[in-house]
């Protein structure tokens, strides 16, 4: 079953990235990081972490493999990160929101609500812990760069 | 200031501003259009411009003059392929492989020629994002089939709309109502087992997945004004979309 979801994520990603006329050849590469941070969220789920932790592991592990994807292919971020975000929209708790506040039963409605609100504030959230480890991998490489030049300056000297 | 630096100067603020209004057109995030904009006019050799970005116009000045342009930006559409061939375009204007006139002719190109992949795959694709995400939303495989279609249905709706009257929040709207409708006579006419699962798999395609995404990324990076804006666009958008679901809903 897990098999299938993957698989039906990788197209689901593609198909989402075909609607808003991504280039050609970011299509593999925005399904595989939607494919790989819907592998981390389902098996958070299996372990019982709850959705919060899942979707915010889900959208850094989203943001942190865009960057990467990003720098790798020279293109910018949101081809990637937006097909990627496709499967952890909460579709299902928006439409039972909607379903129920049409049929007047406003208690079981508000509980949606919530639901709704958490999972698109642990994704906020998410994302912006994945900036922090990007700005954090760009000070590392800036350090290791600067220390290899000075290194090759005492190298010289000597 | 002599006419050479003036005419340079121009040309430099409709080249960035042309460029800068194409990202926003097709759904660019702000700070990379602000970022963009920098680049061309210090690779122009205008290095202290200033530019101001939101989301319904941009303005900008380049340096020691008196002098500000505004370019309005009016319609909003989603082709990230455009965004990226801009990015690449002032890529090979910093390395220098093509010049200020040529990066100003391929923008002229690149803004009346649009590449979209055919109303085909783009109705199979809408199809494909139904089905399979009905499958992994809510495990329900016996519906994948009536998902996709009632999916590309509602996408259709949503999409032959849109050309008609270009207001996005209508299209959504009686794609939705098309989805609603088409669900519950599914249902009752045997063709499907489940009326929520189908509609949470057919209204997948019409998600405002692209200003939902900018708005937080615009937030983050300290554009409050145009992340506010986006959070408004998508927000109406989902507002559409499930108005349309909860008055068929209604009526049956």
């Amino acid at each position: 079953m897990l098999i299938i979801d993957l698989l039906f994520t990788y197209i689901a990603t593609v198909a989402f990235g075909v609607l808003l006329n991504l280039p050609h050849r970011a299509l593999n590469m925005a399904g595989l990081i939607g494919t790989l941070s819907f592998l981390a969220y389902k098996l958070l789920m299996m372990a019982h972490s709850g959705l919060v932790t899942a979707n915010l592991v889900g959208a850094v592990l989203i943001g942190v493999l865009s960057m990467q994807a990003a720098k790798w292919l020279k293109m910018p971020v949101i081809i990637f990160n937006i097909p990627a975000l496709v499967p952890f929209v909460p579709g299902g708790q928006a439409y039972q929101m909607v379903k129920n506040f049409a049929l007047a039963d406003n208690t079981v409605a508000f509980s949606f609500l919530f639901q709704v609100i958490e999972i698109a504030g642990a994704i906020a959230f998410g994302f912006l812990l994945a900036e922090l480890f990007i700005r954090l991998q760009q000070k590392l490489l800036d350090w290791l760069a600067s220390r290899r030049k000075a290194s090759d300056r005492d190298i010289k000297r000597y | 200031m002599d006419d050479v630096t003036t005419s340079k100067g121009n040309l430099t603020l409709k080249t960035a501003l042309q460029a800068g209004r194409i990202m926003i057109e097709n759904g660019s995030e702000v700070s990379r259009v602000e970022d963009t904009i920098n680049r061309i006019a210090q690779n122009a050799g205008f290095p202290n411009s200033k530019v101001y970005v939101t989301i319904t116009g941009i303005m900008m000045s380049i340096s020691d003059r008196g002098e500000a342009q505004i370019e309005p930006i009016s319609t909003r559409t989603l082709d990230l392929e455009k965004i990226a061939q801009v990015n690449d375009l002032s890529r090979k204007f910093a390395a220098e492989a093509i010049d200020l006139e040529a990066f100003s002719d391929q923008l002229d190109y690149l803004e009346h020629h649009s590449a979209y992949f055919p109303v085909w795959v783009q109705a199979l694709s809408a199809a494909l994002v139904s089905g399979t995400l009905e499958v992994v939303f809510r495990a329900n495989p016996p519906d994948f089939w009536i998902t996709c279609i009632i999916g590309m249905v509602g996408w259709l709706v949503y999409f032959g709309i849109n050309q008609l009257v270009k207001v996005r929040f209508l299209s959504e709207f009686l794609g939705s109502v098309a989805i609603g409708l088409l669900a519950i006579l599914a249902v009752k006419y045997q063709f499907g087992h489940s009326m929520d699962d189908i509609i949470i798999g057919s209204v997948m395609p019409l998600v405002p997945g692209v200003p939902l995404t900018n708005a937080v990324r615009d937030i983050l990076a300290g554009d409050l004004v145009s992340g506010i804006a986006r959070g408004v666009e998508a927000l109406m958008s989902a507002i559409a979309i499930g108005s349309g679901i909860a008055m068929m809903l209604q009526i049956l």
